[in-house]
Order: structure tokens, then sequence, then C-alpha cells
């Protein structure tokens, strides 16, 4: 899932010291999940600002809803008839939902209230790794299911470099080295010679924005022409 | 035992520290109250286990919280101690009361004073 942290408080208070009135929102998806952005975080986020607003002269006028999935239009619809009577939107969704919020209110000026951090695993409540970095093509079936774009300081699709040390990257003793990992979990298989594929350079999609269309879908615009 | 406390204190009961969340503090002191402690059985010794510890990491939290927004966390405490202490719940009750006299009144009721509303609150004890 995508984890995300809360942005310190003073940067959140900032953004909307011009408002009086703002409608917070949070995502019942992801990063309600992390413990970042759902409805138990809008209410302290809330009751923070409320506060520190009240301390400083300047009270605000603060709605809470959380809406399912803040990246999904389906589910922003129900915030067309409230959305009307704030001046701002302060979303506690990762960056694709205040996006899509963005979108779907161009004329509301709309703030994020968390930083989204990277798409990881739960280790346990409240503790959170990263595990991939979305690049489009993935090898985990020949590294032993360890990422080598995300585990590997470089990145490397094919490793170890010459900074390997007894198991550790050279950037620190306590990161393991990813190859380091990736051979041993490949030497408890019996799939040793895995690690001899050359996998080419990661392409790099992602340097401008992808999209994706799973088999058996359109675009909305191309499956009313009947294409 | 008609042990004597400051009467200033309302108590809610929770069946376990475990169930104090973080709003509840939050909010009590949103509402006006000077300072909550949580009051939980000694660590180590909880019925279900982690319910006190819980607690604790949800009080210090919210002391962070108050500090962030420029409030004193220390208006908010946690206490521990067992169901047989009588005399330590009214040693702890005076103790958090001569604590927030020093602190002062809570300062959401001055700045709501000062726009023209009417603040009020009573300082608040939450025990397991």
């Amino acid at each position: 899932m995508i984890i995300a942290k809360r942005k310190p408080f003073e940067e959140i208070k900032e953004m909307l010291t011009p408002y009086n009135k703002v409608l917070t929102l949070g995502c019942g998806t992801c990063v309600a999940v992390c413990l970042a952005g759902g409805e138990k975080e809008v209410a302290v986020l809330n009751a923070e600002l409320d506060m520190a607003r009240k301390l400083d002269n300047n009270p605000i006028e603060l709605g809470a809803f959380t809406v399912e999935r803040q990246c999904d239009m389906e589910y922003l619809e129900v915030l067309d008839s409230m959305v009307g009577e704030y001046e701002a939107l302060l979303s506690m969704a990762c960056g694709a939902g205040v996006q899509f919020l963005a979108e779907r209110y161009p004329e509301k000026p709309v703030f994020p209230a968390v930083d989204t951090t990277f798409i990881g695993v739960n280790r346990a409540v409240g503790w959170y790794e990263e595990r991939c970095r979305s690049c489009s093509s993935c090898v985990l079936g020949m590294t032993g299911g360890i990422c080598p774009v995300t585990m590997c300081a470089k990145g490397l699709f094919n490793g170890p470099c010459g900074g390997t040390n007894k198991g550790s990257c050279e950037i620190d003793k306590d990161q393991p080295c990813a190859w380091y990992l990736i051979y041993e979990r490949l030497s408890l298989q019996g799939r040793l010679d895995s690690i001899k594929n050359i996998s080419p350079a990661v392409e790099w999609q992602n340097q401008a924005p992808r999209t994706v269309i799973q088999p058996g879908y359109k675009k909305p615009d191309e499956a009313e022409a009947g294409n | 035992m008609r042990l004597e406390y400051p009467s200033n204190i309302r108590i809610i009961r929770v069946p376990c520290t475990g169930k104090v969340d973080v709003m509840h503090l939050l909010r009590a002191i949103q509402k006006g109250a000077d300072g909550v402690y949580v009051v939980g059985c000694l660590e180590g010794t909880c019925h279900y286990n982690e319910g006190n510890t819980r607690a604790r990491e949800r009080v210090e939290y919210v002391r962070m919280l108050l500090e962030e927004i420029g409030m004193e966390g220390d208006r908010v405490r946690m206490y521990n101690l067992s169901s047989g202490e009588g005399p330590t719940f009214a040693a702890y009750a005076r103790e958090m009361t001569e604590h927030i006299k020093k602190l002062g009144p809570n300062p959401l009721k001055t700045a709501e004073q000062n726009s023209g509303k009417k603040g009020g609150g009573k300082r608040e004890a939450q025990a397991a």
C-alpha cells in the first residue's frame, strides 16, 4: 500500500492561515491503514488546528469527512454538495488523491496534509517499510522476491556492485546489501543460476506520468466511440 | 477508607486504560479542561497485557501534540497504581491538582474569553 507521513503541524497551519472555513478530507484506504490520513487522523488534526487557531485569536471553522478512496471519482461525488460552503480543502490522502480532488474542484484551493512517502509493507502496527519503487519492470521472479531497485542503494538491476561488504552495503554497515540477500534467497531455493541473468536497464518510464489500461478495458472516450 | 482528594476532579471510568484514545484526551483539553491525567494499573500487571503501556504511549503522543500547538504538554500525565492503593490515588490527585494550579488555567479559555465567548471546564481524570 501507499505509505504517507503527516506533514509537520506548523506547515499545515501556515498553509491554512488565510482561510477561516476549511473541510478536512480523509481517505479510507492506504493512508487510513498506515495511520496517516484516515477518519481518526482527521479528527486529531482538526482538534489541533481548532485549538491552535483559537490560541492565535484567529478561530477557524473545520469540517471533517472521510471518503472511501480519494483516487476514485466515484467516491468523490459525495463531496459535491459539501465543498461549496468551504473556502479551501485540506486533503489527508496520498498525492494521487490530492490531485484528483483538485481536479474535481478546480475552483477550490486544495492543500496536502501528508507527505506521500513510499509503497510499502506493514511490518507491525505503525511500522512500515519500503518495498517497491513502481519501476514498471518487475524482476522479482529472478531475484528471489527481493527488489533490487528498492533495496539496493544504487537500484542496480544487475548486482552486486564492488561496494558489497560481508552482507552490508557500502553506504552503511546497518544497511544490508540487497544483492547479498538475493544471493542467499536464491541459494536457499537452489536457483542460483537465476542471478546470472542479465536484466536490461530499467527504462524509468516514470519520468513521464504513466497510464495503465487493463486487458478488456478501454479509455472511456474510445469505448464510447466503439473502437 | 473515606480518603479526601480535590473535588475539582471529574472521574471518567473506563474498563482499562487501553480504552483511552488520543481523541478522548485531546477533546478534554479542547473543551476547556485545565489538565487530564490517566490512572492505569502498574506496568507489567495489565490484565490485557499491554493496555496501560498503550495508554502511556497515547499520553506521550498527546503531550507532543499539545507542545506542537503551543500548549504545555505537561497538562496531560499518566500515573500508575494498583487497585488496592487508595491513598496513592488520593496523593496523585493532589499532586496533579497542585501541578495544574502552577500551570494556570487552560489558555484556550483565556483565548475564548478574549474573543467574547464563554469558557469553562474542569480538570478531568480517567481511572481504570
